[in-house]
């Protein structure tokens, strides 16, 4: 009997595996259709008058979510937020720093004066606050410039919509069409987009958005971005359009970060996380009036206030161990010196340099200090050097330090690409609570920066002759 | 409101109270031994933890799906001398993909035999409400559409048929307002009529054409000859035509042989 009910079940079950195939994995998307149109249809029967959302919204809603102007709107408000943050943070980060380094200076006499002794001024003074005001200077400003439009956008309803508008390219890369969401979250900090992937309920698919969350930029590698494109790629052209090339570069590194999410995404899905996509719902919300004080309590408090203070805390130290490296001098030269010389050659192959390396290295507790560090290894030892404006940074980085447009554009690609926080680190630990994909998680990223910033540097040296 | 219940706490029994124009009692978790079980189903958000609530009174034994983390509310009520347990489902959008709660919704569906599914959609977005409701009949005969949030939709100006959208359905299509009660009497009859037969049911099935058709039509004979007595038949050939690992095990161990056996 049993042995009678295992041969009828399997060729049962072989007969539904050919039909299957026959049907070139068409059944789901026919049935799913067959259901919409039924549902459809007897709905249309039952209901008489106008009803559900208004019809503003549904007419909204085609336009926003549409197959042909879908994307394009959304390219344009991510450049249009990115414009607003740019031109925006110009001139408030440049009065916030000099300001803040004339207190620096009004510190060390202070302290001076006090007789302190000449380490302890310079490591509280030039070390400790400078870190702190170079966070507060670079970051203050964009955050609370992009913070509260994102926050708008999200009040909106208008997140959603880009799940939406990316569903079939997840879906496409095997991936979840949620974590178009998770993404966006992301763009905010990458712990939180990795926490964020719980709303995944498939296993394989939210191990994907988490291995593959590091890949947008988050708000503390967003000045890093913001600076390269302003200082470099804009100053390029003329300055009527500097500001619109500079968020255009943005946007591009952005869409990058996006494309390597798909990329990964697939190749994940096809190797090492191999099965189909799952179909989902998501519901799209009505539009709502967005809440002006809750917009601004959110985004200024929650997020701006909550990741700048993260900053600081990583600042301050990472700022006094700086100045200890470039002060504490061993056979004639700093330890700035001695590691970034060493790793220095490493960075060349990259098309970077051992400053960069060594920056991003004391960096992994929290990327928004990343530019800070670096220019403090830069301006050196002396310390003497003081960045009121956005020439004289591009005069220290590319006459002292021998910047090209190859270090800007790679620096911008190695932030984009490169390791997850640690913090990041961590929650995908908490997440996952698999060692081998947090390893994954971590390296995974490394590498490919790794790898694609060598490629780019060979390809420019090649053609540069 | 002459055919309304009222919330009424299960100690102080028919007082005079209005519940005993339908003869409801609820039971919270007292009922030791139940009659019949009916499993509540839904989309989120359409009310349906207001109608388990009105059902079955605030008592109500939370715990978790065996084995999953999804909660699992389970509670009671008497109706014309017969003991009902309501078993609240996870709310879902669709039995179809593989999410721990659509899962969970199904197995019960499936596997749990509820002797009757009440299926709670809400009356403003019938149209994608109904999506659940095609997939809930293709599993079992044995379903009322609790049609929720009549005031909503009656404010939106919307006019909708009930009678028209029962026939369509193919099962009974009960409108109702669960944060008042109105519209629970029927909704009461309507589960006892379909579970001892004097309603009779013919759900309508999800159509299919061309070879998808065809597909399905041939799979569902040899899966209705694999397991004779087996009421959805056709539900099962589609979920293997899509790959459900799941019912694909559950065809190999013969966990629905014995599904099968016990409906016989």
């Amino acid at each position: 009997m049993s042995i009678e009910r295992t041969q009828n079940s399997s060729s049962l079950l072989r007969r539904a595996d050919e039909l299957r195939q026959a049907l070139h994995g068409s059944f789901r998307d026919d049935v799913v259709k067959a259901i919409y149109a039924d549902a459809e249809s007897i709905a249309g029967k039952a209901v008489k008058g106008r009803g559900g959302r208004t019809t503003f919204d549904q007419k909204l809603d085609r336009v926003i979510t549409s197959k042909i102007f879908g994307m394009p709107i959304m390219l344009a408000l991510l450049g249009l937020v990115f414009w607003i943050t740019i031109v925006g943070a110009n001139y408030p980060s440049q009065m916030l720093a000099i300001m803040l380094f004339w207190l620096e200076d009004q510190f060390a006499l202070l302290l001076t004066f006090l007789h302190a002794p000449w380490w302890l001024t310079g490591f509280l003074a030039h070390g400790v606050w400078r870190g702190l005001a170079w966070v507060i200077a670079v970051m203050l400003p964009p955050m609370a410039i992009f913070f509260p439009m994102f926050t708008f956008l999200e009040d909106l309803g208008y997140l959603p919509r880009v799940g939406f508008n990316l569903d079939w390219l997840f879906s496409k890369a095997g991936a979840h069409g949620k974590q178009a969401l998770t993404m966006s979250m992301g763009f905010g900090c990458n712990a939180a987009g990795v926490i964020a992937c719980r709303i995944i309920d498939s296993p394989r698919e939210r191990l994907i958005a988490i291995l593959t969350n590091n890949f947008v930029p988050c708000n503390g590698r967003f000045p890093t971005l913001i600076m390269l494109a302003t200082v470099f790629v804009a100053a390029a052209f003329p300055p009527a359009y500097a500001s619109l090339i500079a968020a255009g570069a943005v946007v591009g590194v952005v869409l990058l970060g996006v494309l390597f999410t798909f990329i990964v995404s697939w190749i994940l899905s096809r190797t090492v996380l191999r099965g189909e996509a799952s179909s989902f719902t998501l519901e799209l919300p009505p539009y709502r009036r967005p809440n002006l004080i809750r917009i601004l309590y959110t985004s200024l408090i929650d997020r701006t206030a909550f990741v700048l203070w993260r900053a600081l805390i990583m600042a301050a130290p990472a700022g006094g161990v700086i100045w200890l490296c470039s002060n504490i001098r061993i056979g004639g030269q700093s330890i700035t010196a001695w590691t970034s010389g060493w790793l220095d050659p490493f960075g060349h192959l990259l098309g970077l340099d051992g400053v960069i390396l060594l920056a991003y290295i004391i960096a992994i507790p929290a990327n928004e200090i990343v530019v800070p560090t670096m220019l403090m290894a830069y301006s050196g030892a002396s310390m003497m050097f003081e960045l009121d404006s956005m020439s004289e940074l591009r005069g220290l980085l590319i006459d002292q330090s021998g910047w090209t447009m190859l270090t800007a554009v790679n620096l911008m690609l190695f932030s984009l690409l490169h390791n997850p926080c640690s913090t990041t680190i961590m929650t995908i630990w908490k997440e996952t609570r698999s060692r081998k994909w947090t390893i994954v998680g971590a390296l995974m990223p490394l590498a490919i920066a790794f790898a694609v910033t060598f490629a780019v540097a060979q390809i420019v040296r090649y053609v540069a002759g | 409101m002459n055919n309304d219940i009222e919330l009424q706490p299960s100690s102080s029994a028919c007082g005079g109270c209005r519940s005993c124009a339908v003869n409801m009692r609820q039971l919270g978790i007292d009922a030791a031994k139940f009659d019949y079980v009916v499993a509540l189903a839904g989309n989120p958000n359409t009310g349906k933890s207001t109608v388990f609530n009105r059902l079955t009174g605030l008592k109500q034994h939370t715990g978790n799906w065996p084995g999953k983390t999804v909660t699992r509310a389970e509670g009671g009520f008497e109706y014309e001398g017969g003991k009902y347990k309501l078993v609240d489902l996870p709310g879902t959008y669709s039995l179809l993909s593989a999410s721990v709660d659509e899962e969970v919704a199904r197995d019960f569906i499936l596997f749990g035999r509820p002797d009757c599914v009440v299926t709670v959609v809400d009356a403003t977005v019938l149209e994608r409400n109904l999506n659940l409701v095609l997939q809930v009949m293709e599993i079992t005969d044995r379903v009322v559409v609790c049609l929720n949030l009549m005031d909503e939709a009656k404010r939106k100006g919307m006019d909708i048929d009930h009678r028209s959208l029962a026939r369509e359905l193919g099962v009974p299509v009960i409108p109702t307002i669960a944060r008042t009660g109105s519209g629970f009497s029927q909704l009461l009859q309507a589960v006892t009529g379909v579970i001892n037969g004097s309603i009779a049911t013919s759900p309508r099935k999800i159509s299919a054409h061309g070879r998808v058709k065809d597909a399905v039509d041939e799979l569902s004979e040899l899966v209705g000859e694999r397991f004779p007595g087996l009421p959805n038949a056709r539900w099962v050939a589609m979920r293997l035509l899509d790959g459900d690992v799941e019912v694909k095990n559950a065809v190999d161990s013969g966990e629905l042989a014995a599904l099968a056996e016990g409906l016989r």
